[in-house]
């Protein structure tokens, strides 16, 4: 119902368009005498148009970004147990809508981060932040998405998702991103 | 026999320092030693006095007589900074009739008095080619006797770096050990909040002042760590966020890329020689260690292991690597033949053990532990034995030693609060021995520090 009354109001603009357009090019420097006449005319294919060809913009709702891949997966994360890197049950179902996205949008180009929490040295949570984002790629490719569209990049513990000290934060930053380039 | 050591050594450093022999040294036994080990406990009275120099004498920066008073000021805080002396209060000092005269000739018997065991006294005066030209003496005021005198000639502007130097001369002349006081840190300066943390290279004198940023904080840089000439630095630096391992020249600024390769090189140290950087490459999910010869380029692998092997770091006689690997089920310290044979663990503590870092001595290896939710630094001998632990906090990391080994800098992170507030990251140093643990004070928040070597 609202996308038809979106669908006349779309057709009612068009037609007001179209209407001022046609004064524009038939009065060449006249004054219309009966400018509200065609205005009625216009109005009948507006009714008449079918609400299918409204709808039909996919792009609009579903395009190659980082927010529609967020919905489409929750925010686009995989979370890791402390000094893990082997995907959860829940990791790995996050990780087929994410790669389901990425079959469909097959043009997107991403990278996966690796993150950790501040619970380890730096050098070694470069190497397990590494570990992470090969983790999440490996699995992606498993499910299909082409290698090559896949970077993928370890930040160790220096960018947390939130500060705190504490499991509720540290859970929260041991995790896999996958950014839209 | 060791005593005789000490005079050889010190004999020649007279010779390549000094323009001109100040005095004589008499031969004679010292009467006062510090102990490195139990100085802590008990430490040096010395007096420190001001270096006489011409109030009428101005230079860029205040009159001679005021650089003499600021040199003895750096070199009070050098050696009070070290544990192991305690100044005897200036305000105490009985005055001398002609000053200039007793430099020479100390009262002995008015310092005793005072309860100083040993003085430094000297002086400072212009040169007509503007430069300074500083004297010092160091005194066994219980044997009536001079250890030790030097004389150095520098431009006004460096009027810090003779202080550190005579630092350096009166620690090594009374502890029996070489100084690190004209030395320099290299260290990551931090500021912003956590979730998008700025960080700088920055570089500083071992007491915190000449302090120059070296990058604009664009990128990300991680775990500098010096050239044995000081004039190089190796660190990672995440630009085009792609993390690698990158030179930088100190003199010419200039900054480059080391290698090829394709995967994330991290966890850089330079080879004691200087001719070859040791780092670890990330690729595909797996870390080995690498090491690549700086003239030619060459890359040898020196691990191959699906373990993360990561902070290397060579013996000082280069003919072995102690590195930090997963290889076992946890993180824990392993040491391996510089060409990568002979892989044996070390560390069989509780916990997690990182960040392995041999001292220059060679004696002992310094780490990070984590056990039961606290980080600790600490050191061991390279066979795994004497594990001694100097400090414990939330978070303890990243130990670096003084070229002498006999303190070690560290990092510390404060923790975060109900409401989010903490997060401080500062510079700190703790003795060998574990005790005269102090913080450093820098501009903005601080971690990764590196010491340099002495600078020569």
């Amino acid at each position: 119902m609202l996308e038809k009354m979106n669908g006349v109001k779309y057709w009612a603009l068009i037609g007001a368009v179209l209407l001022l357009n046609a004064c524009a090019n038939s009065n060449t420097g006249t004054v219309p005498d009966t400018p509200t006449d065609p205005v009625v005319e216009t109005q009948e294919p507006v009714v008449a148009e079918p609400t299918e060809d409204v709808t039909t913009e996919p792009m609009m709702e579903d395009p190659d970004t980082q927010e529609s891949l967020d919905a489409a997966s929750g925010g686009a994360l995989v979370y890791f147990g402390y000094d893990r890197y082997d995907l959860t049950a829940d990791g790995r179902s996050g990780l087929q809508t994410q790669a389901a996205w990425l079959v469909a949008h097959a043009s997107v180009k991403v990278t996966v981060e690796g993150h950790c929490d501040e619970r380890g040295t730096r050098e070694y949570n470069l190497a397990l932040g590494d570990r992470r984002a090969n983790s999440v790629k490996n699995y992606l490719v498993a499910l299909g998405v082409d290698p090559s569209r896949i970077h993928t990049v370890s930040y160790g513990k220096e960018r947390p998702a939130v500060t705190g000290s504490g499991e509720s934060s540290w859970s929260q930053n041991r995790r896999g991103y996958t950014r839209v380039n | 026999m060791k005593y005789m050591e000490i005079r050889v050594r010190l004999c020649k450093i007279l010779i390549l320092i000094m323009a001109g022999i100040a005095v004589a040294v008499p031969v004679v036994n010292a009467k006062i030693v510090v102990d490195v080990n139990r100085g802590h406990a008990d430490p040096l009275p010395i007096a420190i006095t001001d270096l006489i120099g011409n109030e009428s004498d101005i230079i860029s920066g205040g009159s001679v007589k005021n650089y003499g008073q600021r040199i003895a000021l750096v070199v009070k805080a050098d050696l009070t900074r070290s544990g192991l002396f305690q100044m005897v209060d200036s305000a105490a000092f009985i005055k001398s009739a002609n000053p200039l005269t007793t430099l020479r000739n100390p009262n002995f018997n008015n310092w005793k008095a005072i309860g100083a065991q040993a003085l430094m006294n000297g002086s400072i005066s212009l040169q007509e080619d503007g430069r300074l030209k500083v004297e010092f003496r160091l005194w066994d005021v219980l044997g009536s006797n001079q250890l030790t005198g030097l004389r150095y000639f520098t431009s006004p502007k460096n009027w810090r770096r003779i202080a550190h130097l005579i630092s350096d001369a009166i620690y090594k002349r009374l502890t029996g050990e070489s100084g690190y006081f004209d030395t320099r840190v290299v260290y990551i300066s931090e500021s912003g909040p956590a979730t998008a943390r700025v960080k700088r290279l920055a570089i500083m004198d071992q007491d915190g002042h000449n302090h120059v940023f070296l990058t604009n904080g664009k990128n990300l840089v991680l775990t500098p760590r010096f050239s044995p000439t000081a004039q190089e630095i190796t660190y990672l630096s995440y630009f085009d966020d792609n993390p690698r391992v990158y030179l930088y020249n100190i003199d010419s600024g200039k900054q480059e890329i080391l290698g090829d390769f394709p995967g994330m090189t991290f966890a850089p140290r330079f080879s004691p020689d200087g001719n070859k950087v040791i780092m670890s490459q990330a690729f595909k999910g797996n870390s080995d260690i690498y090491v690549m010869e700086l003239t030619t380029r060459r890359i040898q692998r020196l691990t191959s292991h699906t373990a993360i092997d990561t902070s290397p770091s060579y013996s000082p006689d280069s003919r072995y690597v102690t590195f930090n690997s997963d290889r076992g089920g946890s993180q824990q310290i392993y040491v391996m033949d510089a060409d990568g044979k002979n892989i044996k663990r070390i560390s069989f503590g509780k916990g997690r053990y990182s960040t392995p870092v041999w001292s220059p001595r060679g004696d002992l290896i310094a780490f990070t532990r984590q056990y039961r939710g606290k980080f600790y630094i600490g050191v061991m001998r390279p066979d795994g034995s004497g594990e001694r632990l100097l400090s414990e906090s939330y978070l303890d990391e990243g130990p670096t030693w003084t070229p002498n080994g006999r303190v070690i800098m560290y990092f510390r992170q404060q923790p975060y609060d109900s409401r989010g507030r903490g997060g401080e990251t500062q510079l700190w140093t703790v003795d060998l021995t574990g005790y005269n643990e102090r913080q450093m004070i820098t501009p903005l928040d601080a971690s990764d520090p590196a010491w340099s070597p002495l600078i020569r």
